[in-house]
């Protein structure tokens, strides 16, 4: 936390869990410190509890209604305004990535602005995707045929480990874009850029419920998400290696669609792809004759 | 069928006197065997009401029913029923400017004894001509069991004064005909004017005096089979004993769903008023195997009632021929040829 | 004389176009070989009981040959050749389809049970017409959004079930084969024999040995196949719990993996629907393939207006369906599949009676040999009876009743599954209102029960993951070329 020019003590935050569009601390009491790269402490983050994580599920299944049924331009909109206020918290999250990551701050408010340009991408797909993704079939008959993509559903998210901020917007960006819902368990070691996040997102006009985040405990919090049948899709990019078969086992009980992680945590830098949007929608074909 | 039921209440009940099929009902004479009149009352805005109330007809999927039908595979025993059945509800057709005494008479005599050589062939149900030949073929069925069925009502086109149309039926009439086959007034149906239409038929029916009443749609003009079906349903409730479908000197005539849905319709009517109506397909019905597939539609969706000469009629001429043909094959085991029939 | 009823004569389909051999082994390499493991195993036609062939069981030792000779195939010639001259193979296989076209119908009858109308009108017409759509993407992959330069998987190990043998083979591997990955295909146990022939029609397509590979065998060689270390890919059509099995197994094995479960598709009838259709598009729904279809319409939901217009409409109907003999041409309900699946049939349609549903089925003569089922209408069925809850996999549909849009999206979304549903209105802004709100891979309005090579077809839910058809069936056998 930098220093008052002025003198007097800096003012500190308190990081709080995001559910259903409100930060309550965790319904359990918990807490666990958070330091720096380098062992500093930094702040108490919340720990959240298997009721937090229930409450996040239910929270993210109620926005689904509200997010999926916003036209397509709305939540382009709303989604850019999560960079328009992305990029006034810039100078705070620059601070908070490069404790967090152990980076200098130059190098850390790089990654914040590409986080912004990131939401701006994908804010740009909410209005195209159904266009590149859907399609109309041109069947052996007398019918009108479409294809389009519709979300999943509530999508379980276990956030990049390393890349605290990027990492975190390149797995939620697009899977809220098509109109899922999303509970994300932020870095275990680095959640406090996530919870200025969520923060961001708490001001961006984005329905409550539609982003929840959590932080705590992945290796208490991921099985319980990866099990619970009231989600539909599970991003487990951020998953320890030797855990993510077991997550992937237990989302097999509703048959979650699983994206999987691969063996090292993607370059978050590189420019993103269809791919995290396509591994969460649902395509649905619609037949109707055609006659008079 | 309760839709049908409520949909006919409704109708009644939107008119000023009080609602009962029985107090609309235009009487019908003490000798008539067919049944009651049912909109004889009604305002064309309530009558159009009914109409656009009844279910819709999806063309795809009533063309698509009617394909399945056609696919079915009809031999030995069932063919030759249906062969000697499709004989029997023939309506053996001359329709032309150039129809003489010559050929009514030939077409008369094929009537009455369709082959032959093979006494077991039934005469067909009626011929059907021209209202200036209904006389001599009168003459000429004499007590052969044939009907003599005549065109009127300014056929085909229905282009004429209502008081020349009822002239044209009562001429018929007193000339002997059994059967009139009108046409409605197809303009005055696309028009939406429901009302003119259902009125020229009930006064036909009453220059029928008891004569059976074919009403032909003239479906090729009618464009969508929501049209058919609720023309149907006017033509039925107006008190035709018949709804037919085509005139033959309009493309297309007779099709196989257009069958599908007038049947649909005489179900659907027979069950919410207990009065069974006849379906007459005429018009491009060439072969066997074209009148076998009306036969199983008729049987399939209609139900076996329908299977008769009463309930169910293929205006045809060249039809009658090939059905002899392919029964004297089935009968035979050989394929028969064309001179084994005689031309008239 | 009149025709009080008029039965038509039987117009059965001649067996002759069809000649089986005594025993069948297994399809490796571009061979039939012996099983390694030694066992063969009776395949019987469900409509008499008769033993049509003996067919190679096929055990580890045997799959793990397959997967070899698949993996052989794929970094040799196949993986190696240009899209345009697999494009040619592939649509070889379409011709050799269509031209067997009669004697592949007629076998189906006999293996499966189905009437042999829709093997011949459905089945085989349509799994030549996947093999032409996708011959023709094999040259065109970088058109598929997939990113400039989608690449191949590898080994396909894909399992399919017994309600479509032949048309679920050509699901699985023409898109597998257009895409050049290379593929062990096992069959149901109970109906091995379209596949082998398609094997032989491999054969005359001179496709290079281990492309297609054929395993026979029960669940155990499937899950042999799915398990096989050697394999980079898995698609799976099937049951929903064996689907969760396979998921759970390949878990952590960076297998890609495709599903295609059951379903329990609501078929939601409007007031204003076109009666007459709509009662085709039911039977069509739920008494196509005997409702041996994972996409069938069991649950009608029909509103309280039209309800008792469309039952009547809907039993007048049932009543003229001709159950009997496949081979009929004019049979519309064939055999129920097994022994196994009908005492399943029987178990669940046992349960709607005793949870109070009313049970009806036309006056139906039942064959004494073979296993079958009368059409089966359940009314006064309720969302808890089991009967509206599990997937029957028979000619028995629930019927239930709605008040409202709303009441009847809610219904019909729920399951836990959503492979299919249907609606008919003809309220144009309420059928598009139904399909956007009913979660299902497909929604059938005004219609049912259709089916096109360009038309993805797959699941929400536990139905499964993946599409089969169109465009994005091939992504199920592709990595994008930008990852």
């Amino acid at each position: 936390m930098p220093e008052r020019p002025g003198g007097g003590l800096p003012v500190r935050k308190t990081y709080k869990l995001f559910i259903g569009g409100t930060f309550p601390r965790s319904e359990s009491g918990r807490s666990y410190p958070v330091t720096s790269e380098d062992g500093a402490f930094l702040a108490n983050a919340a720990m959240a509890s298997k009721k937090d994580l229930r409450d996040a599920v239910v929270s993210a299944r109620r926005a689904l209604g509200t997010w999926w049924g916003a036209t397509a331009y709305n939540r382009g909109q709303v989604l850019y305004r999560v960079a328009e206020m992305l990029e006034g918290r810039r100078s705070q999250l620059g601070d908070e990535v490069a404790a967090a990551e152990g980076l200098g701050r130059r190098a850390a408010l790089r990654l914040v602005d590409l986080a912004v340009d990131r939401w701006v991408w994908y804010a740009g797909w909410a209005d195209k995707l159904a266009q590149v993704a859907g399609g109309v079939n041109p069947v052996a008959g007398p019918y009108a045929n479409y294809s389009l993509p519709e979300p999943t559903g509530v999508v379980g998210v276990v956030a990049p480990r390393a890349s605290s901020l990027l990492g975190l917007v390149s797995v939620v960006a697009p899977v809220i874009v098509s109109g899922n819902t999303a509970v994300v368990l932020a870095s275990e070691t680095r959640p406090l850029p996530a919870v200025t996040m969520g923060e961001v997102l708490g001001t961006s006009d984005l329905p409550g419920g539609v982003v929840n985040l959590l932080t705590g405990r992945t290796s208490e919090l991921a099985p319980v998400l990866a099990s619970h049948r009231d989600v539909d899709g599970l991003d487990l990019v951020g998953a320890e290696p030797d855990e993510a078969a077991g997550l992937e086992m237990a989302a097999a009980g509703n048959v979650k669609r699983v994206l999987r992680p691969g063996p090292v945590e993607p370059d978050w830098g590189r420019p993103p792809a269809l791919r995290r949007m396509l591994a969460f929608v649902e395509t649905k074909t619609v037949w109707h004759p055609v006659g008079i | 069928m309760r839709w049908v039921v409520q949909g006919l209440r409704g109708e009644m009940g939107s008119g000023a006197s009080p609602a009962s099929v029985a107090t609309h009902a235009v009487a019908p004479a003490a000798t008539d065997r067919r049944g009651p009149v049912l909109v004889g009352g009604g305002s064309e805005e309530s009558l159009r009401r009914f109409l656009h109330g009844l279910p819709g007809v999806d063309q795809v999927g009533a063309e698509a029913r009617a394909a399945r039908l056609a696919a079915r595979s009809i031999k030995r025993e069932a063919k030759l029923a249906a062969l000697d059945l499709a004989v029997r509800c023939v309506d053996l057709t001359t329709l032309e400017g150039a129809d003489t005494p010559g050929k009514v008479r030939a077409l008369c005599a094929k009537a009455r004894r369709p082959d032959p050589s093979d006494p077991a062939v039934s005469p067909v149900a009626a011929v059907c001509i021209y209202p200036d030949l209904v006389g001599l073929a009168r003459q000429q069925v004499g007590s052969s069991g044939v009907a003599v069925a005549s065109v009127a009502t300014a056929f085909p086109s229905g282009r004429a004064s209502l008081r020349v149309k009822l002239a044209d039926v009562e001429e018929a009439v007193a000339a002997g005909a059994d059967e009139v086959d009108m046409v409605i007034d197809r303009a005055a149906f696309l028009a939406g004017r429901y009302g003119k239409v259902r009125d020229e038929v009930v006064a036909v029916r009453e220059a029928c005096r008891g004569r059976v009443l074919k009403v032909i749609l003239e479906t090729g003009e009618l464009s969508t089979y929501d049209n058919v079906r609720r023309a149907s349903w006017l033509a039925m409730l107006a008190g035709a004993d018949f709804v037919k479908t085509s005139t033959g000197k309009v493309a297309p005539a007779a099709t196989l769903p257009v069958a599908l849905v007038m049947l649909q319709a005489a179900r659907d009517f027979a069950s919410a008023t207990g009065h069974q109506v006849g379906v007459k397909v005429a018009g491009g019905v060439r072969t066997a195997k074209d009148a076998i597939r009306y036969l199983v539609v008729v049987n399939e969706v209609a139900g076996p009632a329908w299977l008769s000469p009463g309930a169910f009629r293929i205006g045809a001429s060249s039809l009658l021929n090939d059905l002899l043909m392919q029964r004297a094959t089935q009968l035979g085991g050989a394929y028969a040829g064309p001179d084994d029939f005689t031309l008239d | 004389m009149e025709l009080t009823a008029w039965t038509y004569s039987p117009a059965p389909e001649s067996r002759q176009v069809v000649s089986l051999r005594p025993s069948y082994g297994l399809f490796v390499d571009g061979e039939f070989v012996a099983p390694r493991g030694g066992g063969f195993f009776p395949t019987v036609n469900p409509a008499t009981e008769e033993t049509l062939a003996e067919v190679a069981l096929a055990g580890p030792e045997d799959v793990d040959r397959a997967v070899g000779a698949a993996r052989r195939a794929y970094e040799g010639r196949w993986g190696r050749m240009r899209g345009t001259e697999r494009a040619k193979y592939v649509y070889r296989l379409a011709r050799l389809i269509q031209e067997r076209a009669r004697e592949l119908a007629v076998l189906e009858t006999l293996d499966n049970g189905k009437p042999i109308r829709e093997a011949r009108d459905i089945d085989v017409p349509l799994a030549a017409a996947h093999f032409f759509y996708y011959a023709g993407w094999a040259d065109k992959l970088e058109y598929a959004g997939l990113g400039p330069s989608p690449r191949p998987l590898g080994v396909a190990g894909q399992v399919v079930p017994w309600n479509f043998p032949l048309l679920m083979a050509a699901w699985k591997l023409a898109p597998a084969l257009a895409a050049g990955n290379t593929c062990v295909l096992k069959p149901a146990e109970t109906t091995p024999l379209s596949a082998l022939v398609l094997a032989e029609i491999c054969q005359q397509a001179e496709l290079p040995p281990g492309v297609v590979n054929v395993v026979t065998g029960p669940g155990s060689t499937g899950a042999a196949v799915v398990s096989h270390p050697g394999v980079d890919k898995v698609a799976f059509t099937g049951s929903t719990e064996v689907g969760k099995g396979i998921q759970r197994a390949l878990a952590g094995t960076g297998k890609r993996l495709t599903l295609e479960l059951g379903g329990k598709a609501a078929n939601i009838v409007f007031d204003d629907a076109p009666l007459d259709q709509a009662v085709e598009g039911i039977v069509d729904g739920i008494f196509f393939n005997q409702g041996h279809v994972c996409c069938a319409g069991s649950r009608l939901l029909v509103q309280e207006a039209v309800a008792e217009a469309v039952l009547d409409r809907l039993k007048q109907r049932v009543e003229t369906l001709r159950l009997g003999d496949p081979l009929d041409k004019n049979t519309d309900i064939g055999a129920i599949n097994s022994a196994a699946q009908l005492a399943k049939i029987e178990e669940l349609a046992a349960s709607g009676e005793a949870e109070g549903a009313e049970r009806w089925s036309p006056p139906c003569a039942v064959p004494e040999r073979g296993y079958w089922f009368p059409p089966t209408i359940f009314t006064g069925v309720s969302q808890s009876h089991r009967i509206a809850r599990e997937e029957i996999f028979g000619p028995v549909l629930s019927v239930l009743t709605f008040r409202t849009p709303a009441e009847a999206v809610a219904k019909a979304n729920n399951t836990p599954y959503g492979l299919s549903a249907g609606v008919w209105t003809e309220k144009g802004s309420r059928a598009q209102w139904v399909a956007r709100h009913l979660r299902a891979g497909v929604v059938w309005a005004n219609t049912f029960n259709r089916f096109d090579p360009a038309s993805p077809f797959g699941g929400y839910q536990e139905s499964g993951f993946g599409r089969e058809g169109g465009r994005h069936g091939l992504e199920a056998y592709l990595e994008a070329g930008d990852a």
